[in-house]
């Protein structure tokens, strides 16, 4: 009997170790979440190491390949490909980071919202399966085309238009993490640790910030990864569409649609931004594949 | 499951008409004027007799109204007319795009068969790729096949199709020369070397969406099927001695296949809309380009129905899915 209790007497550790053991089993999410660090740390700092200045024009060293004062060539303009790779994965990963989080916060309030007041439930419920039944992408060039302008001139060309995209994106992508937080709160409402915090007298304010919430972090988790893939992706398909930022302020979508023009001659030019988004996006789904399992108790006791 | 269907349909129609309401206020916002062409010398009166002609003369409510109407009354009649020869919409007004002065209906019948084809074709390919690669992947969980399934099924669905698109474009068009990079609507297929050209052009835009599609639905059927293979009643199936054939193909796969059924059902309408990024990128004029040039074009009337009729899809491929899963698993009685 005593022998039992030495053996489990480990000093008490946070669950959150856990997860991570379990994260560190899974090569690719691991691989994955190491690739993520590095393009963020790359589009953020690298512009302090490389200091070519990604708009400027060198039309003597237009349409060069792979030299070592230009590691990526350059375009038509003779502008440096790296430094616009940088500049463009800076706005990219921007766009998807932002965009992911105010597509995390309205689905989360939305969700606990719904799932914890009975009296919202019905009203938020019907509102998401109405956004639901939006068709996304036609909607999002059309209020692209629509806000764009009247933005720009009001925050300015380049700010203007991330607000924009970020907004747009934001509002279209909050439904599964509301649907999907709302079923685990309405399953959280019927648990014994929120009957006895009841029966102390907390208030519903407390009662979400202090039990609710840190019970729901797992799907917030798991939908973030989503999010960010699906943000950068639709970013580029926008850009990619000529509807996102102007040509020339890059982003890695719009340097892929630029480089479409020269698919002939310049084959090779292509690639660069579509591998950046590809690895990116693949790195994140392979983050969030990982957290999953992490975050899945049934599996992270094996 | 009929009162239910019923229900279901009745409870479409409010959601339809609030949609078609949302996507009509936002493009009332539209900042461009369809009287933008026109030349400066012609004078002010008769501009806004060109605007009323074009039906902007009204207030925002009767021409929602007198939409409502051309869209679901006129326009269901003139296919009727079509094909039966009556004579119901004689002289009512159709739905009439701002950018060829011809009706929207018109062109859309135009467009789309291109993107049936093409879009159909890629999603029944995906669907018939995806399915044994999920049955044999969940089968031999952890083996090489599962490993290099669930790599190409990752890389299928993180790959945007743009990118797909473009690299194929590369690869087999610019330097193999094997596949023309652009899909030409006005080949008429006649002869077995027309056939062969229509084939070639398909190819490249069948498999960019097909690997997309494959890519989903494979991980979805995987995961179900794993959830499936654990359970008990396999265990008593293969405990009465019925061969792993039967256990696995019958028993397994036909659960498994409820949920993986709804998700095919809900995918069709997202990929009508995802195809908009593939038929730019083959320059397949089908539904996609439609709505991408009218956009461009502020031909408002255009893009309202193309809109709109992406919705009914939706809409209507959820009501399939629900009743699907009614149909396919017992268990579940919705009245």
């Amino acid at each position: 009997m005593t022998d039992a209790v030495n053996q489990t007497a480990r000093p008490p550790r946070n669950q959150w170790w856990d997860v991570w053991d379990q994260f560190k089993t899974h090569k690719g999410a691991l691989l994955g979440a190491a690739f993520f660090v590095f393009i963020v740390l790359a589009v953020f700092l690298g512009p302090f190491i490389w200091t070519l200045d990604p708009t400027f024009i060198d039309i003597r060293a237009r349409n060069q390949g792979p030299t070592l004062a230009h590691p990526f060539g350059t375009d038509q303009l003779g502008r440096d490909t790296f430094s616009r790779m940088l500049k463009g994965g800076q706005t990219s990963v921007a766009v998807g980071l932002t965009a992911m989080a105010l597509s995390l916060v309205v689905g989360t309030a939305i969700g606990v919202l719904a799932g914890y007041f009975k009296r919202l439930d019905g009203l938020l419920m019907r509102f998401t399966d109405l956004f639901l039944a939006l068709p996304l992408l036609p909607l999002l060039l059309v209020i692209i085309l629509l806000f764009r302008d009247p933005l720009r001139a009001l925050f300015g060309p380049e700010t203007g238009i991330f607000i924009l995209i970020v907004f747009v994106i934001g509002i279209t992508s909050w439904m599964q993490t509301a649907r999907i937080v709302r079923g685990d709160v309405l399953g959280l409402k019927e648990r014994e640790f929120v009957l006895a915090a009841q029966s102390i007298g907390t208030p519903n304010r407390r009662m979400i910030s202090r039990h609710i919430l840190p019970n729901v972090m797992s799907p917030i988790m798991v939908s973030a990864t989503l999010g960010i893939a699906n943000a950068i992706i639709t970013e580029s398909a926008l850009s990619f569409l000529g509807l996102g930022f102007p040509s020339d302020f890059p982003t890695w979508g719009r340097l892929l649609f630029d480089s479409t023009d020269y698919l002939q001659q310049y084959p090779e030019r292509v690639m660069w931004p579509g591998l950046a988004i590809s690895l990116t996006v693949l790195s994140v789904n392979y983050i969030g594949d990982g957290l999953r399992d992490a975050l899945d108790p049934r599996i992270r006791g094996r | 499951m009929l009162n239910f269907t019923i229900r279901r349909l009745l409870m479409a129609i409010p959601t339809l008409l609030f949609i078609g309401l949302i996507i009509f206020l936002l493009l009332e916002l539209a900042p461009g004027d369809p009287m933008a062409q026109v030349p400066l010398t012609v004078p002010p009166e008769v501009k806004e007799k060109m605007r009323e002609a074009l039906g902007l003369g009204e207030p925002t409510h009767i021409r929602f109204w007198k939409w409502l109407v051309q869209f679901f009354v006129v326009e269901p009649m003139y296919f009727l007319d079509n094909h039966f020869g009556t004579a119901l919409a004689e002289g009512k007004q159709r739905v009439i795009s701002w950018q060829t002065r011809s009706p929207v209906m018109d062109i859309v019948a135009q467009r789309i068969p291109q993107t049936l084809w093409v879009v159909g074709m890629s999603y029944v390919i995906g669907v018939l790729i995806a399915l044994p690669i999920g049955i044999i992947s969940a089968y031999r969980q952890y083996s090489w096949f599962d490993q290099v399934g669930t790599f190409i099924s990752m890389i299928g669905f993180s790959v945007p199709t743009f990118f797909t698109g473009v690299l194929l474009i590369v690869i087999f068009s610019v330097m193999l020369g094997w596949f023309p990079s652009i899909y030409d609507t006005t080949l008429v297929v006649n002869s077995w070397s027309t056939f062969v050209m229509q084939v070639k052009q398909m190819v490249m835009p069948v498999f960019v969406l097909a690997l997309y599609n494959a890519a989903q639905i494979s991980r979805f059927m995987r995961a179900s099927m794993l959830d499936n293979l654990n359970q008990d009643y396999v265990r008593t199936a293969r405990a009465k001695g019925l061969s792993e054939n039967v256990v696995v193909l019958v028993h397994v796969l036909r659960n498994s296949m409820i949920p993986v059924i709804t998700v095919i059902a809900l995918g069709v309408p997202q990929v009508f809309g995802g195809a908009i990024i593939t038929e730019q990128v083959f320059k397949v004029n089908g539904l996609g380009q439609l709505l991408i040039t009218a956009i461009y074009a502020n031909d408002i009337p255009m893009v309202q129905t193309l809109t709109f009729i992406f919705a009914v899809l939706i809409v209507l491929f959820n009501l399939v899915a629900d009743i699907l899963y009614g149909i396919l698993d017992p268990r579940i009685r919705y009245d």
